[in-house]
């Protein structure tokens, strides 16, 4: 069997403990306005004009985004960092798009990566079959849990999709136990409101012995690169960077409840 | 820093680079005075050395703790024309070019007319060194194949041990004496050469008790003079010191480091070694000192700190002496690496790491002074929180400490013979060069330009550049029909012009051994005065020639690009390949943003192209290890380039990596600028596919956008990476956190730089991958985190 991906980075440290192997799935059942990774939103293989200079000259060339993979292929990639994972208390973090859209696959990759005694973090929307999220909680070490809106009406608005599901698969995950740590995207005059922020509040609240722990993520527009390069639509670009110092205000908020709170990701 | 630090740094910082003509002129008249007496070549260099410490001029800078300067006032830096005699157009150059000049005044420009070109010329050891090389060494020499340390400066690359720390000159000179008695009583034939040696050491070893007893009464001096009573009292204090040290063994924290001081100015007065000199094992050496003194109420940590700092001072007074003729080129941006090794292990194998590393880390940040250089030692036993504390400082962007796996500095040299013990007393200097300090004469004997190798290869022998035959006719491209075929040639032609250089390298030393003795350094390195032989005659315990390949990045591409698009791919043949290169590029643009964006490169942790880094090494090394030198010694190797890789890349055309003609190769085993795309796990996976404890040292150098190191976690992943880079027995790895004017330039040229990531949660790109926009705020950013 085989999946489709779209990238893997080695070396990134921001996606769970230690040093990690981010492999990112290809496709995602939301579409979020400020996607970040908008080349990973399509389930299909796709095709793009890669611009590149060489001493001043223009070369183009079409060059393709993903790959379909197969379980051996991937494990391959993956285990050639093993020893950093060793070393530093890291290990692989599935990504995407949506890792659980690709969720047989993914039990496969999983049940290896666990015969190999590797660190597995899920980054996940939570938009999926909560039987199948049950299987991969089975494998799975931590979850990474984007919430990005509490209200449904707002998060249908920015994503497309209504967030009951997600919220199931939440409160399914905290109360089989499993290590979630909930990662809110910030994005400026959309989801920091009064209103979300005290909706955000009274959500976590009644999950504070839950949930590990709650990582607020700066907005960062780096995304809009992608959409450039790839010919994607962006609504965001006005916007511009948070410094992660910009929150704080975030976790004096929060101070009251008793939960871990971060800026940024591990 | 306190204020008379400050003042001392900025003194420093602020002074010329000028040439002096005093060691000139004394080493000449000293020669001159002796025309006709019959001394043997040790007690004349010992004579000559004793000559001008007893005339030099003094010079004790205002509020200084540490005295004694090379020159007659900081930067001013002395010649050896009996080592390397300067031209008037050398001192033309050397006093108008933009970079690292040295101001060249009348007197110095006529006393070398009138005086000390005409006594020199054709005697020098270089003049002597040249007139004994084949004209295979030179042609090859003159091509670029190879450069050669020992053309205009001795043998270098010794750090101390601890023996001043426990002895002192008088100590030394009754060694030399029981020494002589042994031989004596012996009475055996062939015996002169020996009694010649200690005769000499023992001169040195008096002269520069002379040198301490003048500062000392010129600091007693100063002292009736001075009006400020604590300074007054300080010069007598100083004074005291000066009488103490050297002749006897210090016993005091600041004793400790006059004494080295006095041995260092010693050693590089006497000639012009290669890197400098250098404490070594500071932190070891200096901390029983350091806290007996504080014990005792003699010292507190902040004078220790202000004591260090003063010394500190000292080397960054002392640039590299200047250079003539080619090596100016080779090695452009050279100042004199005095490597402070940091950290490490003890000679029973545990833990080094005291509190005065951690005291040293400070001063080096304080500091933020190109001289002395510093790097830490970091093996499994010692604490992360010293790498930790280390990374705080790479982060600050200036480039030190580097960091070097004493574990495998220790395999490296126990592979090469040496006793643990030595092995753990030793460390790395220089670049990236292993040793074992205090007991080995190891010295560099050139960079040799492994690229040029593939580029002759495919050129039947030929030098493109010169149209000249240089190597061997190894066969035209029809018939290198296989990539076995190629490797086979191109080994053929490594070995051809390595055994040249191992040859050449087996006269000069000959020559040094017989003509240029150091009776002087001889005191300080076991078992000289044991062999009664001098450290350049192999008098050391350990006496090791390496010669630095360069270039495995670039040949390792160059390789793996001809294999994948010649021979497997088959996208196009040799000849079409080599003629691409010959037209460095022209007409041939779409090849060659295949071979620098669709081929595999070295450092990305890819099966394919790392394969060719392991059969470089492989040629390279057997053609090398093992060896035997004139010195009674081997051959070994290492993979380094100071900066020789762009005086390299100038020789060369174009190459089937996509690299243009005249640019610089790659560095150390660094993978080609920018070539390694997979990020820093990627690239020491690569590099550890090479066996580095088979060398005596290797080079890696990363690029880290200074985002990296802004949070404790960031700190605590980077030590990850080095810890396993080290545990598998990685050398020496250097983070170069960028600045915002290496970011421009990635902007214009993004085909060098594909290695730079951009790192936020749950999302990564690279710098060149952003829009302008982008860019530009990072610059901006980064811009803020220099200040």
């Amino acid at each position: 069997m085989e999946g489709k991906i779209f990238d893997i980075k080695r070396f990134a440290l921001n996606d769970g403990p230690g040093i990690r192997t981010t492999v990112f799935f290809k496709g995602c059942p939301l579409k979020c306005t400020w996607c970040h990774n908008p080349e990973g939103i399509s389930f299909d293989i796709e095709e793009f004009e890669q611009e590149r200079f060489l001493d001043g000259e223009r070369f183009v060339h079409i060059q393709k985004i993903g790959q379909s993979v197969s379980v051996q292929k991937l494990m391959d990639e993956i285990l050639k960092d093993v020893n950093f994972y060793i070393q530093s208390g890291g290990g692989v973090t599935f990504s995407g798009g949506e890792p659980m859209a690709q969720s047989e696959f993914l039990t496969l990759v999983l049940a290896e990566c666990k015969k190999k005694g590797l660190h597995v973090t899920i980054d996940t929307t939570g938009l999926c079959n909560t039987d199948k999220l049950d299987v991969i909680s089975n494998y799975a070490d931590l979850f990474l849990y984007d919430m990005k809106f509490v209200n449904s009406d707002l998060h249908y608005n920015y994503t497309g999709v209504k967030n009951s599901l997600i919220i199931e698969n939440l409160d399914f995950l905290l109360n089989k136990k499993s290590a979630v740590i909930v990662r809110v995207p910030i994005i400026p005059g959309i989801n920091d409101t009064v209103e979300c922020i005290a909706d955000l509040k009274e959500f976590v609240k009644n999950r504070q012995n839950q949930i590990k722990e709650l990582h607020f993520l700066p907005f960062h527009n780096i995304g809009q690169s992608k959409y450039e390069r790839f010919k994607k639509d962006y609504s965001l670009s006005a916007l511009s960077s948070q410094q992660p110092d910009d929150l704080n205000y975030l976790i004096e908020e929060f101070k009251s409840l008793e939960i871990k709170t971060q800026i940024g990701g591990l | 820093m306190n204020q008379r630090i400050e003042k001392l740094r900025q003194q420093s910082l602020m002074a010329v680079n000028r040439m002096s003509v005093e060691r000139a002129r004394l080493v000449t008249e000293f020669y001159k005075s002796i025309e006709g007496s019959d001394y043997s070549v040790p007690e004349t260099r010992a004579l000559v050395f004793k000559y001008i410490l007893e005339n030099k001029s003094l010079c004790i800078n205002d509020g200084e703790l540490i005295v004694g300067e090379r020159g007659p006032e900081p930067k001013a830096t002395p010649t050896y024309p009996e080592v390397s005699l300067h031209s008037l157009d050398d001192l033309e150059v050397l006093d108008q070019r933009e970079k690292v000049s040295f101001k060249v005044d009348n007197e110095t420009r006529q006393l070398y007319d009138s005086t000390i070109i005409p006594f020199w010329k054709g005697k020098s050891n270089r003049d002597k060194l040249m007139s004994r090389m084949t004209p295979e060494w030179l042609e090859s020499y003159k091509a670029g194949i190879f450069t050669e340390f020992q053309e205009q400066r001795a043998p270098g690359h010794t750090v101390l041990g601890d023996k001043i720390y426990h002895k002192g000159i008088k100590d030394i000179i009754n060694d030399i004496h029981l020494k002589r008695t042994e031989l004596q009583e012996a009475s055996e034939a062939g015996q002169q050469d020996l009694l010649d040696e200690l005769s000499a050491m023992e001169i040195a070893a008096n002269a520069i008790m002379i040198y301490a007893q003048r500062n000392a009464d010129y600091l007693l001096e100063l002292a009736n003079a001075e009006k400020d009573a604590i300074r007054k009292q300080e010069l007598v204090e100083m004074a005291q010191v000066c009488q103490n040290v050297p002749a006897n063994a210090p016993q005091t924290f600041h004793e400790a480091l006059q004494y080295y001081w006095f041995v260092h100015i010693g050693v590089i007065t006497e000639v012009n070694p290669w890197d400098s000199f250098n404490p070594g094992r500071l932190d070891q050496h200096l901390y029983p000192f350091y806290v007996k003194d504080i014990e005792q109420g003699r010292l507190t940590k902040e004078r220790a700190k202000e004591l260090l700092m003063s010394f500190w001072v000292k080397f960054n007074n002392q640039p590299a002496p200047p250079k003539n003729g080619i090596t100016a080129k080779e090695s452009n941006t050279y100042t004199d690496f005095a490597l402070i090794n940091l950290g490490g292990v003890k000679p029973d194998g545990t833990d080094a790491v005291n509190e005065l590393s951690f005291l040293i880390l400070d001063v080096i940040e304080e500091m933020r002074l190109l001289q002395p250089s510093s790097m830490v030692q970091i093996s499994k036993e010692n604490p992360d929180a010293f790498i930790q504390r280390t990374l705080q400082i790479t982060k600050t962007g200036f480039g030190q400490p580097s960091y070097f796996n004493t574990d495998a500095i220790v395999q490296e040299l126990v592979n090469q013979g040496k006793d643990i013990v030595d092995a753990r007393n030793g460390g790395a200097s220089g670049c990236v060069e292993s040793g074992a300090f205090g007991t080995e004469a190891y010295w560099l004997t050139g960079y040799f330009n492994i690229p040029k190798i593939l580029e002759l290869t495919l050129h039947n022998g030929v030098d493109p550049k010169s149209g000249k035959l240089l190597g061997l006719e190894t066969g035209s491209l029809a018939t290198l029909d296989t990539y076995d075929k190629l490797l086979s040639a191109f080994n053929k032609q490594l070995n051809y012009f390595l055994d040249i250089k191992i040859e050449g390298n087996r006269r000069i030393e000959s020559l040094i051994m017989k003509e240029l003795p150091v009776p002087f350094l001889s005191l300080f390195v076991e078992d000289c005065i044991g062999n009664a032989k001098d450290y350049n005659a192999g008098g050391a315990r350990y006496n090791t020639s390496y010669i630095q390949g360069v270039g495995l990045g670039s040949i390792t591409d160059a390789l793996t690009a001809i294999q994948y698009h010649v021979y497997d791919q088959k996208n196009i043949s040799l000849e079409e390949m080599v003629k691409a290169t010959d037209l460095n590029f022209k007409g041939y643009e779409e090849l060659r943003y295949n071979l620098v964006f669709e081929t595999p490169k070295f450092g990305n942790d890819d099966a394919y192209a790392d394969a060719n880094a392991v059969r470089v090494f492989e040629m390279y090394y057997e053609s090398i290890n093992g060896k035997s030198n004139s010195r009674g010694g081997t051959f070994r190797v290492n993979l380094l380039p100071t900066t020789c890789h762009v005086y390299f890349g100038q020789v060369m055309q174009a190459s089937t990596d996509g690299r243009k003609d005249e640019e610089p190769l790659s560095e150390g085993i660094s993978p080609v600028q920018g070539a390694d795309k997979n990020g820093p796990t990627a690239v020491v996976n690569s590099m550890l596919k090479i066996d580095h404890t088979r060398t005596g040292g290797t080079l890696l150098n990363q690029k880290f956008l200074p985002q990296f190191f802004d949070t404790k976690e960031g700190i605590v992943k980077l030590t990850h990476l080095i810890r396993t880079y080290f545990n598998q027995l990685g050398h020496h790895i250097q983070f170069n956190v960028v600045d915002a004017d290496v970011l421009r330039d990635a902007q214009k040229h993004p085909e060098k730089y594909q290695d730079l990531i951009v790192r936020v949660a749950g999302y990564s790109d690279y710098f060149n991958d952003l829009t302008l926009e982008l860019q530009e705020e990072i610059i901006k950013r980064t811009a803020q985190c220099d200040m």
